[in-house]
């Protein structure tokens, strides 16, 4: 029998390294012939940590949340008596989180153990590598590439392609690769799941680009905040070229091919090609004006080109199966699947891939099970800080780089994070204009100064002190900032305000004239009150952290306005409703 | 690593015994500043003006130059951190999960602000952008000499009883 335990971050965080110990623990306690291996997310984050039990036959029941006390049943009557414990194992409704999706770029995430490349072998790993070396042509993978019609899955939606064809174009020998790994967009995490996962895609999609393209060096600029993503690719490409699949002659094809990993030390700004350039090159991660294109100047003044994570995790499938079965997916123009990272006020959080064009409904309820607490949906956030808030009222919008845009928001990185009528639209913009804030690199004035600018209207609209004429202040600078600016940053920072203004001008207008939050999330807004269905049990003036609620007991409680800070521990606690938020 | 030290004396290289290595590895390789400032950092826990001079010499990068690339990235601290550092994480969905509520309650309990240390020197507080286990959230991780212990689910009570934890192991 074979105890497989998910360990990327997620699995590890709800305490997976303790019930693979306990696990292990007791198998070699009782002398059971069972073996313990780990392997990568599976993209059911909700459900972690998760435990695969392959018995003889090849048969997998899967258990969900097993913490370490759970672990000696399963060991007692599955392992050491061969009958799966049901009430422990996935639900049928959980598992149609994952049929409904079609997996390319996660095919091997949560199923092979990423620290051993026998495994990615097995699955058919290094073959498209070992077909282009010694079959194709660098011209005929582009072209593959072409008539696949990937496109940056980092953010921009760039034909990728192109780039490698550009990169191989300009003149020189020394061509670099860069995969840029530096995950920035807060609420997108899939580029860490493929790297804990199956960093072997990684590096095989980069070798595949590398031959296209020329170049015979690549660079990983990864997140130091994913230490584990790092770990395992260590552990990968020390694998790979004890293999020969990096190093020197590859295949027999006189192709040489290897690849270093350089950690960011944290600036969203360097998601921007030419400041991640900078930063690799050890400088302030600043971006510069464009022309001239990293695949004519980059890394070293060298022509280089930058492929985000995911984008390259696709290509050995697509040389392996074909272009045309990767075009077949998705949409006309937006070909393909992708993957999303379903997170906020959802009730299965976790990642979810799927062909491009899925109206947001069948993504949001259809996988993601709907709003946690059944509460009702109000608008589902893409695309980061570049991107915007997409209202309920547009939930049939297909998912597609043309669709996505044409909202306002951005696909972006493929981060969704779900919002209901507790979040608040201005504190939302709000949240996305302090961020912005904080990683401009200080380059460009408008930039710098208007989203300082931004924020400050945005908070004092939040703090109940707006004015009249501050909707169209922001968007007079919001004009303003996207054609000062150099790059991306700026150029897209003022989406999450223009958005929830677009959609949401209701709720500015609520907090600016009548100094309420619809929401009920605005501190400065709101004011928490006791009914008369107060039983006077005195539990709230015990969780009030500022003595702040006085009353006899089994007498009607009263708060003192001027000491509460709204923090909202009373609510929390009363057992009778009796306090509300107005 | 001979040079003399800019303030005239000789102790800067014992000082500095562990950073040596590190340096006669990427002193001379172009472009490794970040990777020298993060193992500096590895090493003595944050990048002290001594570390920045020190490293200075060994380049010869210019120390405002230094000071700039450290004072860039998130990365890098100038200050001594606690035993414990409490990486709280701000990313999207724990801010409609409730990061900032978390916040107040670390804040409250250890009666420090983001960026600062407790008195007794065991726990920093640093809120970052995202740690990438946004299904969790809200989250932490909290980083010490004995590897990451990454905390989700987070509430207002369960994080004081996760520090009250750790400041008894400490």
């Amino acid at each position: 029998m074979k105890v497989i335990i998910g360990q990327g971050s997620c699995g590890v965080a709800t305490g997976a390294k303790k019930t693979a110990a306990e696990f292990e623990k007791l198998i070699a306690e009782k002398n059971l012939n069972a073996v313990v291996d780990l392997t990568g997310c599976v993209g059911t984050c909700y459900l972690e940590p998760i435990v695969d039990i392959y018995d003889d036959n090849g048969e997998m029941t899967r258990y969900v949340k097993v913490q370490p006390e759970n672990v000696a049943e399963i060991v007692e009557k599955h392992i050491a008596g061969g009958t799966p414990v049901t009430e422990m194992a996935i639900s049928e409704e959980d598992e149609q989180f994952l049929e409904k999706q079609q997996r390319v770029v996660l095919r091997n995430c949560g199923v092979i153990n990423p620290e051993n490349i026998e495994e990615y072998i097995a699955a058919d790993g290094y073959k498209a590598i070992e077909k282009v070396v010694t079959s194709m042509t660098a011209d005929e993978v582009i072209e593959e590439i072409k008539i696949s019609g990937l496109r940056g899955r980092g953010g921009a939606g760039f034909p990728t392609w192109f780039k490698w064809d550009a990169a191989k174009k300009s003149p020189g020998n020394e061509k670099y690769l860069v995969c840029n790994a530096d995950e920035g967009d807060p609420g997108a995490f899939m580029d860490r799941s493929v790297l804990e996962g199956d960093p072997h895609s990684l590096l095989e999609g980069m070798i595949i680009a590398g031959y296209a393209m020329g170049a015979n060096e690549g660079v990983i600029y990864c997140r130091a905040e994913y230490p584990l993503a790092i770990h395992r690719l260590e552990i990968a490409m020390d694998q790979a070229r004890e293999k020969g699949f990096l190093g020197k002659n590859l295949f027999g094809s006189g192709f040489d091919f290897d690849i270093r990993i350089k950690a960011g030390a944290g600036a969203f700004v360097c998601g921007e090609e030419t400041a991640l350039i900078a930063s690799l090159e050890g400088e302030r991660g600043m971006p510069r004006l464009k022309p001239p294109f990293p695949a004519a100047k980059g890394y070293w003044q060298k022509p280089t080109d930058i492929n985000n994570v995911e984008t390259l995790a696709n290509v050995p499938w697509i040389l392996y199966n074909g272009g045309a079965a990767f075009g077949a997916m998705g949409t006309e123009k937006s070909k393909g699947t992708k993957v999303f990272a379903l997170a906020g006020k959802i009730k299965k959080g976790g990642l979810v891939e799927v062909p491009m064009g899925l109206p947001l409904k069948d993504v949001i309820y259809g996988i993601g099970g709907g709003i946690k607490d059944d509460k009702e949906f109000k608008a589902v956030q893409m695309g980061g800080p570049s991107g915007g808030c997409i209202p309920a009222s547009l939930i049939d919008t297909p998912v597609d780089y043309e669709n996505i845009t044409k909202t306002g928001a951005i696909v972006g990185s493929g981060g969704m994070i779900v919002m209901d009528e507790t979040t608040c639209m201005v504190d939302m913009a709000r949240y996305f204009l302090d961020f912005t804030r904080k990683e401009s690199c200080g380059k460009c004035n408008y930039c710098r100064i208007g989203t300082k600018r931004m924020l400050e209207i945005l908070e004092r609209i939040t703090e109940g002190n707006g004015k009249d004429g501050d909707i169209e202040l922001l968007e007079e600078l919001a004009v303003k900032i996207k054609d000062g600016s150099l790059c991306g940053l700026g150029q897209t920072a003022p989406n999450p305000v223009l958005t929830t203004i677009k959609y949401f001008r209701n709720e500015y207008e609520d907090h600016i004239y009548k100094k309420k939050c619809t929401a009920k999330s605005c501190k400065a807004l709101i004011t928490y009150d006791i009914t008369d269905a107060c039983k006077g049990c005195t539990l709230c003036s015990k969780k009030c952290p500022v003595g702040a609620i006085s009353g006899e007991v089994k007498g009607k409680h009263v708060i003192d306005q001027d000491k509460c800070v709204k923090c909202g521990r009373c609510l929390e606690s009363c057992k009778f409703k009796a306090i509300t938020v107005e | 690593m001979n040079e003399k030290c800019c303030c005239g004396d000789h102790t800067m290289d014992q000082q500095f015994t562990e950073l040596a290595p590190v340096l006669d590895k990427y002193a001379k390789v172009p472009g490794s500043l970040i990777t020298i400032l993060q193992k500096a950092q590895d090493i003595y826990g944050y990048l002290s003006m001594d570390a920045i001079n020190y490293i200075s010499q060994a380049t010869g990068i210019k120390p405002a130059k230094i000071y700039g690339v450290a004072t860039f990235y998130s990365q890098f601290r100038l200050k001594p951190v606690g035993k414990y550092l409490i990486m709280l994480c701000k990313g999207t969905a724990c801010h409609v999960n409730g990061a900032d509520t978390i916040e107040e309650s670390i804040c409250e309990y250890l009666e420090i602000k983001d960026g600062e240390t407790t008195k007794d020197g065991v726990f920093t507080l640093n809120n970052v952008a995202c740690l990438g286990c946004c299904s969790l959230a809200p989250v932490m991780m909290v980083k010490s000499a004995d590897g990451d212990e990454t905390y989700g689910n987070l509430t207002k009570d369960s994080v004081k009883e996760v520090l009250a934890e750790i400041r008894e192991r400490a």
